[in-house]
């Protein structure tokens, strides 16, 4: 018999200077969280376009987390700030859109917490996998 | 099309104990692009290096995807390995299969899944990579050491030794810093005056080092090589360039009742005064709080006794633009405030002092010439009793003390445990410890002397309680040993009160961009490999700004952090970051947006002709971005509404292709 | 027996909510307890044999009836260590041991106070079902 697991696919986004060095330093403390979450790395967390989410979950990602560095705390003194500001206008959008906010999550992880790293990541796939698929707003065109 | 080549580390078993290497180079073997794919045991090895360049120059490869550890270890490394074999560095792409795969995972299967999807984005990735070339920028060939402590001071001498100007910026009217307030200095017992007090005279006399007392950094812009700092230099309504030094102006001020701040409030200065007789610079300062001539325009005295006509009422801080190369933050630190300590009755008794107090008790210069008296009553104390850790190592009073050790307590403490003991022998002298740390070059030799030729009382165990009563001070602590409770009838208590780093600290960090721990001291770009540089570039770190450390130890840090600066200097250009944002002429509209969020004003606009239609010529305002002051965070290719702005090495198509490839 | 007394310090440690081995050993709950001189065990002695599992001597001990409960210990632990806890966690370990009482159950009745709430004589009989 087959058993069809489901399997989330998870989009994270960590800034290069706090939350991607946390990332590491969870990898390094040996913490593990899911292997659905995949990382990609950019600058600063005010690099993330909020048309690089929806594209994720239009090419049928089930969850989205950005991480970067603390309020205040910002490499680059202020793009955190932007960031939150960015977003919280995208978790009004989504609304809008009708996807369930929680699908999306901004958390602020510095280079020292890789413990909080790994926590985030196990609650969030958790979270996602009470949500089920997103099939709300993945386009089937994409998927050949 | 990209040729791209694979090449998968095992990192010795690091990554192939839980990734099975040869299938993901496999699977990566069929992505786009791709034509040679490959695996070895170390990739970053010399053998892993050529095995890189050989494939470059066999399958003509235009771009590299190493599927190893993180970036944050050897991207730098493959770049340069690319850069011998003759293409661009910033062709390369690394797939952290290390620490983000193989390490969190213990299920083979899902460790290889997740090391081919990952691969697999940083393919997409360099698909879309283009050559970048740094820029260059030249570098100011002076440096800021913002402290005036030994750690700052040892640091701008080393400096400014080898040929570069150094300026000091200090906010207290004096440098000298903590040392200066100390009697003597552990191990060897050698005055600390006697040391420190000709360091701050070379400092003074060195014709590469300015010194800007009484004053603070006010903002800082720019980047490494080119930093644009403002000092603020605090009105001290003394004119530096004039006052001798003299010092009659301090001893016939009338405002007598001014708590000395060197003494740590132990006994009273004048409103005009000079810290202390050592001080560099020796000018006089005026504290504007208690002085009555600026306070209500009555008085003038100073400035009629004054022969030099150094006193000016009408002084205004005043800023100060200056430009530099590198950064060094030599801000030190405090002792922690003891108002919380309830149960070690700091507030309740004037006999219930700090180390640093004790130490100016001790000093020759302090406020009882070095007599060993009690600050209540003046009298001679017979039985002392130290406390160590207060405020160390606690892990759940957050508002009240420190997690961290402060390291120097356990050796200051015997020090002056032993001098006590030498200069008084009717003393009695106990140490309650929870555990004694020496680690240091004759530093237990030290401790035991103190324990074994100097008798000091050296009991395990915790101080629960001082109760004051009548005049004397009722301890009750452990012996851990003896299993016992024991109660002492002291005279004096002394608290070897925790550190934390000064709190100026956390604003010049704010300024500088440079990162802090949670307790607010400096993080440094490696804690092994690079300890005294802050990640941020061009700033480097010196003495307890860092971590509490002892005068052997920060000299040797502020050492170390001058030999990172002169490298620094030293070179004439530095190059840039290549990862700079960059608009598109063609679709820019110059609507500003791009220019209101750079946090470095790195975009500027300007008018420029377009060809249109019909041999017509358009002027249209357009954004630039200075790729010199750009330090690539991207804020500004969100804030563009017509997609022009894009970031060069992390551009908005080869994000989507990542996205694309996990999501695939 | 032994396996008993494990269990004991699981239970104790679940009880108190207090995991002894953040203690450093330092000694200042018992440099600040004013009943020492009254406890055979000292606060931080509590803390390290509950760590260790030496707990049988604790429950045979006086010095749990001793604590004050004043929470001195509590309060001045740089750690966050409770050893107050630990103690009425011991106390606690010997009160609910079944069959370890003071008074026979026949002994119970002429003890008897008609004030006493019929429930309080119920739940304290509870205790005599094995």
């Amino acid at each position: 018999m087959q058993v069809n697991e489901f399997k989330p696919k998870i989009v994270a986004f960590c800034c290069n200077w706090c939350s991607y060095a946390g990332a590491d330093l969870a990898g390094s403390n040996r913490l593990s969280y899911p292997a659905d979450v995949k990382i990609i790395r950019v600058p600063c967390s005010c690099r993330v376009n909020p048309m690089f989410i929806l594209r994720a979950f239009q090419r049928g990602a089930d969850g989205v987390i950005i991480c970067g560095c603390h309020p205040g705390d910002c490499h680059y003194t202020s793009g955190n700030y932007y960031t939150r500001r960015r977003m919280a206008l995208l978790f009004s959008m989504l609304d809008y859109l009708g996807i369930e906010k929680d699908r999306m999550r901004l958390e602020w992880v510095s280079a020292a917490e890789g413990a909080k790293f790994a926590t985030t990541m196990n609650e969030f796939t958790e979270k996602i996998i009470s949500l089920g698929e997103n099939k709300r707003l993945e386009d089937l065109r994409c998927k050949k | 099309m990209q040729r791209i080549g694979v090449f998968v580390c095992w990192c010795g078993s690091n990554i192939a104990a839980t990734v099975d290497v040869e299938a993901v180079s496999q699977a990566l073997a069929k992505e786009p692009g791709v034509v040679h794919s490959a695996n070895y045991q170390y990739m970053c090895s010399q053998a892993g290096q050529d095995l890189i360049r050989a494939a470059i120059k066999e399958h003509k490869l235009t771009g590299i995807v190493v599927c190893s550890c993180s970036p944050r270890m050897h991207e730098m490394t493959f770049r340069k390995t690319a850069e011998s074999a003759g293409i661009n560095p910033y062709m390369v792409e690394i797939a952290n299969i290390r620490e983000q795969c193989s390490w969190i995972h213990k299920d083979i299967l899902t460790g290889t899944e997740k090391a081919i999807v990952l691969g697999r984005t940083a393919i997409a990735k360099v698909n879309l990579n283009a050559p970048l070339t740094a820029g260059e920028s030249p570098v100011t060939k002076r440096a800021l050491v913002i402290g005036g402590g030994i750690a700052g001071i040892q640091t701008a001498l080393d400096i400014a030794d080898a040929g570069f100007e150094v300026d000091i910026v200090e906010k207290n009217p004096t440098i000298g810093g903590k040392m200066a307030q100390l009697d003597k200095t552990f191990p060897t017992l050698d005055c600390a005056a006697c040391i420190l007090t000709p360091k701050m005279v070379d400092v003074a006399q060195h014709e590469k080092i300015r010194i800007f007392s009484y004053s603070e950094v006010a903002a800082v812009k720019g980047f490494v090589g080119n930093f644009d700092v403002t000092i603020k230099k605090k009105a001290r309504y003394v004119r530096e360039d004039v006052c001798t030094g003299c010092g009659l102006c301090t001893e016939k001020c009338p405002v007598k009742k001014v708590p000395n701040e060197f003494n740590l409030g132990m006994d009273t200065r004048r409103a005009i005064y000079i810290p202390f007789a050592q001080a560099v610079p020796k000018v006089a300062t005026i504290d504007a709080d208690y002085c009555n001539m600026l306070k209500n325009g009555k008085c003038g005295v100073c400035s009629k006794v004054c022969t030099a006509k150094a006193i000016d009422y009408e002084q205004k801080d005043t800023l100060i633009e200056e430009k530099y190369g590198a950064i060094v933050v030599a801000t030190g630190f405090n002792p922690i405030s003891m108002e919380k300590f309830d149960e070690y009755a700091y507030s309740q008794s004037k006999d219930v002092v700090t180390s640093l107090e004790f130490e100016r008790i001790m000093n020759a210069a302090g406020p009882t010439q070095g007599k060993l008296v009690r600050p209540s009553d003046g009298k001679h104390p017979h039985t002392l009793v130290f406390v160590q850790c207060v405020g160390s190592r606690c892990a759940n009073c957050a508002e009240k003390g420190k997690e961290y050790c402060s390291k120097i307590c356990c050796m200051y403490t015997a020090k002056h445990a032993m001098l006590t003991r030498d200069k008084y022998p009717d003393t009695d002298v106990y140490v309650f410890y929870i555990d004694v740390r020496t680690p240091g070059k004759n530093f237990d030799e030290f401790y035991r002397r103190a324990a074994e030729e100097y008798g000091v009382h050296y009991v395990k165990g915790m101080v629960g309680k001082v109760m004051p009563e009548g005049d004397k001070l009722m301890v009750r602590a452990s012996d851990l040993i003896a299993n016992k409770q024991i109660n002492i009838a002291a005279d004096m208590v002394i608290l070897a009160a925790a550190i934390e780093p000064d709190k100026s600290a956390r604003s010049i960090a704010t300024m500088l961009t440079a990162s802090m721990d949670t307790n607010d001291f400096f993080t440094e770009a490696h804690p092994k490999l690079r300890p005294v540089e802050s990640p941020t570039a061009g700033i480097f770190l010196s003495g307890a700004c860092q971590g509490p450390k002892d005068i052997p130890e920060t000299v040797a840090q502020a050492g170390a952090a001058a030999a990172k600066v002169i490298g620094l200097l030293a070179k004439d250009k530095l190059k840039g970051n290549p990862c700079v944002a960059s608009s598109n002429e063609l679709m820019c509209n110059g609507c500003s947006s791009c220019e209101r969020v750079c946090p470095y004003g790195a975009i500027s606009y300007v008018d420029k002709e377009f060809r249109g239609p019909n041999r017509t010529v358009l002027v249209r305002r357009v954004a630039q971005v200075n790729p010199a002051v750009c330090q690539g965070c991207g804020a500004c290719t969100v804030a563009c509404p017509s997609g022009a702005m894009d970031l060069k090495g992390f551009a908005t198509k080869q994000i989507m292709a990542e996205v694309d490839a996990i999501c695939k | 027996m032994e396996k008993n007394l494990n269990n004991a310090r699981e239970e104790i440690i679940r009880r108190s909510g207090v995991n002894p081995s953040k203690c450093m050993k330092c000694g200042k709950c018992s440099g600040t307890c004013p009943a020492y001189d009254e406890m055979e065990y000292h606060p931080h002695q509590f803390v390290y044999m509950v760590e260790t599992g030496d707990i049988e001597p604790l429950l045979k001990s006086q010095s749990i009836y001793r604590c004050l409960s004043c929470f001195a210990c509590v309060d001045r632990c740089p750690r966050g260590v409770e050893p107050a806890k630990i103690v009425e966690a011991v106390r606690l370990e010997v009160i609910r041991q079944q069959g370890a009482n003071h008074l026979k159950a026949e002994g119970v009745a002429e003890n008897l106070d008609e004030e006493i709430p019929q429930q309080a004589i119920v739940t304290a009989f509870r205790k005599y079902t094995k």
